[in-house]
């Protein structure tokens, strides 16, 4: 019975059209030639990265980005003012537990402007990691139904990430500009014109190890836990509450734990850019750049690959 | 003459069985190392045919395999089986949420998959949001959805609630929306799950019919249903599955009739009917011990339109009583209710006796069950009708009786029974 129900070589194609001699003679003026449109297959080449859909499905992509944002705080009452409270506390007890208790140096900077300047960039970076690395997952009832090129998903993560960066981005300026206008201790410099480079390096790299880590976790969700508490360390190893001066004047030994994290650059760039102090080396920059070059790259190649048959393990 | 547009290749699904673990992983790097070195996959060798009530010896079985198919432009083709054949499965490949394991899909125009209705609704976002959010995942554009909007809002007949979250809406309110929006996307291809059809009556039929007019304005759809009254209606062709085999394809009413068939391999025995252990609404006193249908006293489950029909039924007595018996059947469609309920008869009108076999036929005329498929409701009771002794429903594994015509009026294929009527032609 089994093998009956196998299909007989040569008889394909369509051999049910093929029974009589009228549509035998159609199949010769078939359109055998003309080019598929669509071919879908197990595999395809890892740097296929369908640009053209993806550009198709655009309006998607700015969709998703409004329905975070219009979906988030409805039924607030304070509403998009949270965007400010957050950063603002977060500062605030940073500037208490940190700078005053324990008396960790600020860099001569006022500790609310200083921990403001550096939770930004930190936040949008978190924010975008933790939210693209549960692409598969948490979107898994939409991709179990219907098709669309599923990096629109993380894709809309990263500009709903750069919009609120965006917002928090003002924020700080208007603390910034306030202490530029009455302290003058702060010396923002031509650095400055790096920080859309910046922004830019922070949310790919953002994106890449969000992307690596939500197609590893279909299959194995090990790494869900390393990534909730996980982000939390690596805020330690990287220049948030403790700057890297700090480190390699008093604490030379370990300089290289904080100067392996790719984020290290990034941080004090922007932080050197306003405020004029911290570390500003080009070298730490470009080792930024090459880790998130490589890390996107990688996160493309496996997103690419998981996206086509994650439903069956997730 | 009409083009192919969808031409399916040797495809072939696996999948593991059992749980995803630590298992896993040992021959995940076992399938790597054999890749590395440019071998064939070790494991795609082995599986086994889909046979969900087999116990298999592998862990790896193949839920489709080696499906060929051409689809050409125009053509409204019926994916029909039995649950867990593969029909899912090959959905989900041709809709692209899934891959298959090896062999390819072809295809030209734009594709589009309704296998749920309202996916990616967002609970607080209103009517108005939604529409746009599951347009565009669905492929729509921006512009496309604006320009439709009015329409799809009308369709859908929640005018009045648009700009509410939808999560106030009722679930019936939902699935209008988001069939709404999903009817007046416009691929060259459409493929539909028969899930779509939740909801209402009303909503069914509109529904069904939206199907239909796309079938009609000469769109390519591939519909999956199990409902065989609207396959034969709507399709053209048919591919009927069968333990991720195709088992049949061709002809819509030939894959219908075969798959009718299928019901008919699990038949199962008088020992089963007699011996079962899940009996329901049973207290023992008397008891089936046989039911079968009977052509010209030859034993079958399928019944040409102009044969009569007649059911033997044996019952054993387990204790005296003085109750009587009462027998009751009814016939019911497979989707809906009960379509048939008058046959209720007193058997036994006092004493029955321990041990006593009792046996009788009950047989319902020519031509009064119209084609199709019904399930069979047996039941026996005391002669008031006070208590039921045993019961043999769907949840006894008996097939359902299967009604066929050779008779070419189409008509013979709609409806459920014939009525007697007169018929006075005043010249």
């Amino acid at each position: 019975m089994l093998i009956s129900c196998l299909p007989i070589p040569g008889k394909f194609p369509g051999f049910w059209f093929c029974s009589d001699k009228k549509t035998m003679a159609e199949k010769d003026f078939d359109n055998e030639n003309e080019p598929w449109d669509l071919v879908l297959e197990p595999e395809s080449k890892w740097y296929s990265l369908r640009l053209k859909q993806l550009f198709r499905f655009r309006d998607l992509l700015f969709l998703f980005v409004r329905r975070d944002f219009v979906a988030i705080y409805k039924q607030t009452i304070l509403g998009p003012v949270w965007f400010f409270i957050q950063p603002v506390l977060t500062a605030a007890i940073f500037s208490l537990v940190f700078s005053i208790f324990g008396n960790i140096s600020t860099e001569g900077m006022p500790p609310l402007l200083y921990y403001i300047c550096n939770l930004t960039m930190w936040s949008y970076f978190s924010d975008t990691l933790t939210k693209t690395s549960d692409t598969f997952t948490a979107n898994s009832s939409i991709f179990g139904k219907v098709y669309f090129p599923r990096m629109i998903v993380p894709l809309s993560t990263v500009v709903s990430n750069l919009i609120k960066f965006g917002i928090q981005f003002l924020l700080f300026l208007g603390v910034w500009i306030y202490y530029l206008s009455t302290k003058d201790i702060l010396h923002p410099n031509a650095a400055i014109a790096l920080v859309p480079f910046l922004v830019i390096l922070m949310g790919f790299m953002g994106l890449g190890m969000g992307i690596i880590i939500s197609s590893m976790t279909t299959k194995y969700r090990d790494l869900k836990f390393l990534i909730t508490f996980g982000i939390q360390l690596l805020m330690y190893a990287s220049p948030i509450v403790i700057p890297l001066s700090e480190i390699i004047n008093h604490h030379a030994k370990y300089k290289y734990l904080m100067l392996a994290n790719p984020l290290t650059g990034i941080i004090e760039t922007f932080k050197y850019a306003f405020l004029g102090v911290g570390i500003f080396n080009w070298w730490y920059l470009a080792y930024s750049l090459g880790f998130t070059i490589v890390i996107f790259f990688i996160g493309l190649v496996v997103f690419n690959k998981v996206e086509k048959s994650f439903m069956d393990t997730v | 003459m009409s083009k192919i547009v969808l031409r399916a290749v040797n495809i072939s699904k696996q999948y593991r069985l059992g749980q995803l673990g630590t298992g896993t992983i040992s021959h995940d790097l076992n399938r790597w190392w054999h890749k590395a070195r440019g071998k064939e996959d070790p494991y795609l060798r082995i599986g086994e045919a889909n046979d969900r009530s087999a116990k298999g010896g592998s862990d790896y079985v193949w839920s489709l395999k080696d499906i060929n198919f051409d689809v050409k432009e125009g053509d409204v083709l019926g994916i029909i089986g039995k649950n867990g054949a593969g029909k899912s499965t090959l959905l989900k490949i041709l809709s692209q949420v899934t891959t298959a394991t090896t062999g390819k899909v072809k295809i030209r125009g734009r594709i589009a998959a309704l296998l749920e209705v309202g996916t990616g609704f967002h609970p607080e976002l209103t009517g108005r949001e939604n529409v746009f959010l599951n347009g565009a995942i669905l492929g729509m554009t921006k512009a496309e959805i604006k320009s439709k909007f009015d329409e799809i809002v009308d369709f859908s007949g929640v005018e009045k609630y648009i700009d509410t979250p939808v999560k106030r809406y009722s679930s019936g309110m939902m699935v209008r929306l988001g069939f709404a929006v999903a009817a007046h996307l416009e691929p060259e291809i459409l493929i539909v799950d028969e899930v779509l059809a939740v909801g209402d009556a009303e909503f069914q039929k509109k529904c069904m019919g939206k199907i239909k007019n796309v079938a009609g304005e000469g769109r390519t759809v591939l519909f999956v249903s199990h409902n065989m009254q609207a396959m034969s209606s709507i399709c053209k062709t048919g591919i009927l599955l069968k333990n991720g085999m195709i088992d049949e394809i061709g002809d819509i009413n030939t894959c219908v009739k075969k798959y009718n068939g299928l019901f008919n391999d699990s038949v199962i025995g008088i020992a089963s009917i007699k011996d079962r252990l899940n009996r329901t609404n049973s207290n023992g006193n008397i008891l089936f011990s046989n039911i079968q249908a009977l052509s010209d006293g030859r034993k079958t489950w399928d019944f040409r339109y102009d044969e009569e029909i007649t059911f033997q039924i044996d019952c054993d007595i387990k204790n005296d009583s003085e109750d009587g018996l009462l027998f009751y059947m009814a016939l019911s469609d497979p989707l809906t209710t009960d379509i048939l309920t008058n046959i209720k008869v007193v058997v036994r009108e006092k004493t029955v006796l321990a041990g006593e076999k009792i046996s009788f036929t009950v047989s319902i005329p020519p031509k009064t069950m119209r084609v199709g498929q019904f399930l069979l409701y047996f039941t026996i009771g005391d002669a008031k009708g006070q208590q039921w002794y045993d019961v043999v429903d769907s949840n006894v594994n008996l097939p359902a009786l299967t009604i066929t015509s050779i008779d070419m009026d189409p008509h013979s294929n709609m409806g459920l029974f014939s009525i007697p009527y007169k018929l006075d032609v005043k010249a």
